[in-house]
């Protein structure tokens, strides 16, 4: 009986790997005469983009929103006519903010034709997926892998900056602007994002006249209570307390700030970004908070509020700067590809070569800021904006 | 007599599996008909199948729970990580620099092992699970705390920040905390995978068979019966428990040498991990070292194949499960199984016939 069992499942496996051998073929052929199709529908062809991210899992939020804003501007893109007549197809897959289910998701792009790759969304997985990428000479941009590995390859761009760049330009806007000497630092040090950015801050910081005079960690195992952390920044006689992390611990963080009756100056990064409109939290208590992100939502020109108006139409949900990210880089690439003149039968490697000396020949006003331009390093250059948080909403500084 | 012929038939069978599964996916990939998606499987099949051995000793054979099997895989894959990093100039066969990996790997697992179980298995009851789970979650969290790096002066150690190693112009971060390692060369492969799982079902598969095994069996079936014949408890279990360890330490080094970063995060070095490769046991069978190798391959190509179902990949994969655990292993799926199994046409028309 038992012997029977074991043979049906391994019947089922071999069966399995070869149901896979075989629609891989079936996908080939699919593949082919889509494009045959495409090619009558519109004379350009069809530019195959895959997309990355967590869409399941703790940091779906991020994954999500990059889907959306890239299909959103996609939709645009094809709307207007597409990429050098080509029309974009746009097919995004899911990774749990895993590095080893990353991976898995690109060989599904890839099995599915992919050309060009946006993505990934999280930091970690992007930096396993560009070793596959550059190993397959793919080109890649990232919207919003921030950690500096993550485009350690040739082929690799991205949109947003990098950690330890933001950790930089923190300390030099606090430094150049006088806003504190005294300055406390509360980070997250079991993730990537927040220690690359305090890192790169406490190196800055001696440069800028800023004396760090207490520095509070936490992890991703103990991040409710922050009474200790800010008992030491308030002890030590902190006037600025910097909070290089993302909005959910922080919003914990002002609420005891507040409790204890500490008032100094709250100063982050763009993980702030989406902490007045998280749920259930009372905005008043950020009030005057400053942050540095490319991107906000209530900004006032015309090319922010027409994409938070779109979005918000099509998927009930403010953007955060993880879509506005993604809506630059799907831009991004068009730009790119224009400049290069990439058609739709070019090989995914001629096209990564060209795609590559276009990226450092473009710039792009996109909506995480103007004249964005790149070195060959994959590294954006752009002003980081300041914001205040003032009756409840952003404003320019 | 008859019993050993059977188990060695058994046996037989199962280094066949692997073998015939390995020429398929040969032929397969050879031929160009195997999906990128297959082909980036093939390493973590063989990671998760030797997982689900080497704990069925632990959980089937020797009767305990273990909850902290991913810590010895962490272990096993962070040693041999840094070892191959440091080493990446000095040896240039990315074959000969593996093998060496594994053995350090294996060995650092195996005393983690030796050193859980010293003052652990001398007790009775469910104490192994308890440390277990909690050593699990120490190993992730002390390299999440952990920076080390190397220069011409040696290595050094820290777990500050990165600027207290005090590194010179040309040194080298190897673990840098929550960013873990990353550069280190993949070295290995599928031929490697699975010859490492052929040496992991050997070992297990003649544990069980030799006289250890049988005492170790024994231990699981009545500890005072067997600790009435003599049998050292503590020593075998030991034994049985350092093996598992040091073999889920194998499997650590080769998923740490298949991707070019390694980070210890909850995902795959945690808790759930650990629950994972429990899964694959039970529902491979506890002390069936086959059937959980056969289960940690379906289980870990279920949610990929699943991968058109979109959003619904992970519920649809929920409800498998369940329903995989009902037909396998309740009473009344077994029940329904060998209904439908007994259901022959050509032998009930042979049947009238007579």
């Amino acid at each position: 009986m038992k012997k029977l069992v074991s043979l049906a499942l391994a019947a089922m496996l071999a069966l399995s790997v070869a149901a896979c051998g075989s629609s891989d073929t079936a996908g080939e052929q699919t593949t082919g005469s889509t494009d045959a199709a495409g090619t009558e529908a519109a004379e350009g062809g069809v530019l195959k983009i895959g997309g990355i991210g967590p869409i399941s899992g703790d940091a779906a939020i991020y994954g999500q929103a990059v889907m959306n804003a890239a299909q959103m501007a996609t939709d645009e893109i094809n709307a207007a006519g597409g990429v050098n007549g080509m029309q974009i197809e746009f097919k995004f897959e899911d990774d749990e903010s895993d590095a080893e289910k990353s991976v898995n998701a690109y060989n599904t792009l890839k099995d599915w034709g992919m050309q060009m790759l946006m993505g990934t969304v999280t930091s970690t997985p992007c930096t396993a997926v560009v070793a596959k990428t550059a190993e397959d000479n793919m080109f890649q941009l990232t919207p919003s892998g921030s950690a500096v590995q993550s485009i350690a390859q040739p082929n690799a761009f991205r949109v947003c900056f990098s950690d330890p760049n933001q950790g930089l330009a923190s300390a030099q806007y606090i430094g150049e602007n006088q806003l504190a000497t005294k300055v406390a630092v509360i980070y997250n040090r079991s993730d990537v994002y927040s220690s690359g950015i305090y890192e790169k801050f406490a190196q800055e910081a001696a440069n800028q006249g800023i004396d760090i005079v207490a520095v509070g960690e936490f992890t991703a195992d103990n991040k409710t209570d922050f009474s200790v952390q800010l008992g030491k920044a308030k002890e030590a006689g902190a006037e600025l307390v910097f909070l290089p992390i993302y909005y959910t611990e922080a919003s914990t963080i002002l609420a005891q700030a507040k409790s204890m009756s500490y008032d100094p100056i709250f100063f982050g990064c763009d993980g702030l970004d989406g902490i007045l409109t998280m749920e259930n939290f009372d905005a008043s208590l950020a009030e005057d908070v400053m942050l540095l992100t490319p991107f906000a939502a209530d900004a006032e020109d015309e090319k922010t509020q027409s994409f938070v108006a779109a979005y918000e139409a099509a998927y009930g949900d403010t953007p955060n700067q993880f879509a506005a990210d993604a809506y630059d880089a799907m831009y991004i690439i068009k730009a790119a590809a224009e400049q290069a003149g990439i058609t739709a039968d070019m090989s995914v490697s001629d096209m990564c070569e060209a795609m590559k000396t276009a990226m450092t020949e473009i710039t792009v006003d996109g909506l995480t800021g103007n004249g964005i331009t790149w070195d060959a390093d994959g590294e954006p250059t752009k002003e980081p904006k300041a914001v205040k948080i003032v009756d409840g909403k952003y404003t320019a500084m | 007599m008859k019993n050993t012929a059977k188990r060695m038939k058994g046996n037989t069978a199962t280094y066949g599996i692997v073998v015939l599964a390995y020429i398929l996916c040969e032929i397969v990939m050879r031929t160009g008909h195997m999906s990128s998606l297959m082909k980036g499987l093939l390493v973590p099949l063989c990671v998760y199948a030797i997982l689900a051995v080497s704990l069925n000793l632990t959980v089937g054979i020797l009767g305990e729970l273990s909850l902290g099997h991913a810590g010895f895989m962490c272990v096993g894959a962070f040693t041999s990580a840094v070892f191959s990093k440091c080493m990446a100039q000095t040896i240039t066969v990315p074959t000969v620099r593996f093998l060496l990996a594994v053995l350090i790997g294996v060995v650092c697992a195996g005393v983690c092992g030796l050193l859980v179980g010293i003052p652990v298995l001398r007790l009775r009851g469910d104490y192994l699970a308890i440390v277990t789970l909690a050593f699990g979650e120490i190993i992730k969290n002390v390299i999440n705390v952990l920076y080390l790096g190397v220069d011409s002066r040696g290595f050094h150690l820290s777990i500050k920040d990165v600027m207290s190693l005090n590194l010179e112009e040309d040194g080298m971060v190897i673990i840098n905390s929550a960013q873990g390692i990353t550069g280190a060369p993949t070295d290995s492969n599928f031929t490697l995978g699975v010859i490492l799982l052929l040496i992991t079902l050997f070992i297990v598969l003649n544990l069980i068979d030799s006289r250890a095994g049988r005492a170790i069996m024994s231990i699981r079936d009545n500890r005072i019966a067997a600790e009435s014949i003599g049998i050292d408890i503590t020593k075998y279990k030991m034994l049985a428990f350092s093996i598992s360890a040091a073999l889920a330490g194998a499997a650590g080094v080769l998923y740490a040498h298949n991707l070019s970063t390694l980070t210890a995060l909850p995902k795959n070095f945690g808790y759930n991990m650990s629950i994972t490769i429990l899964v694959f046991v039970v529902l491979g069978g506890l002390g069936n070292i086959r059937g959980s190798m056969i289960a940690a391959v379906v289980l870990t190509l279920l949610p990929e194949l699943l991968r058109f179902l979109s959003d619904y990949r992970m519920l649809i994969y929920a409800v498998v499960l369940i329903v995989a655990m009902i037909l396998v292993w309740s009473p009344g799926g077994i029940a329904l199984r060998e209904r439908i199994l007994a259901w022959n046409p050509l032998r009930k028309r042979e049947k009238e016939v007579q």
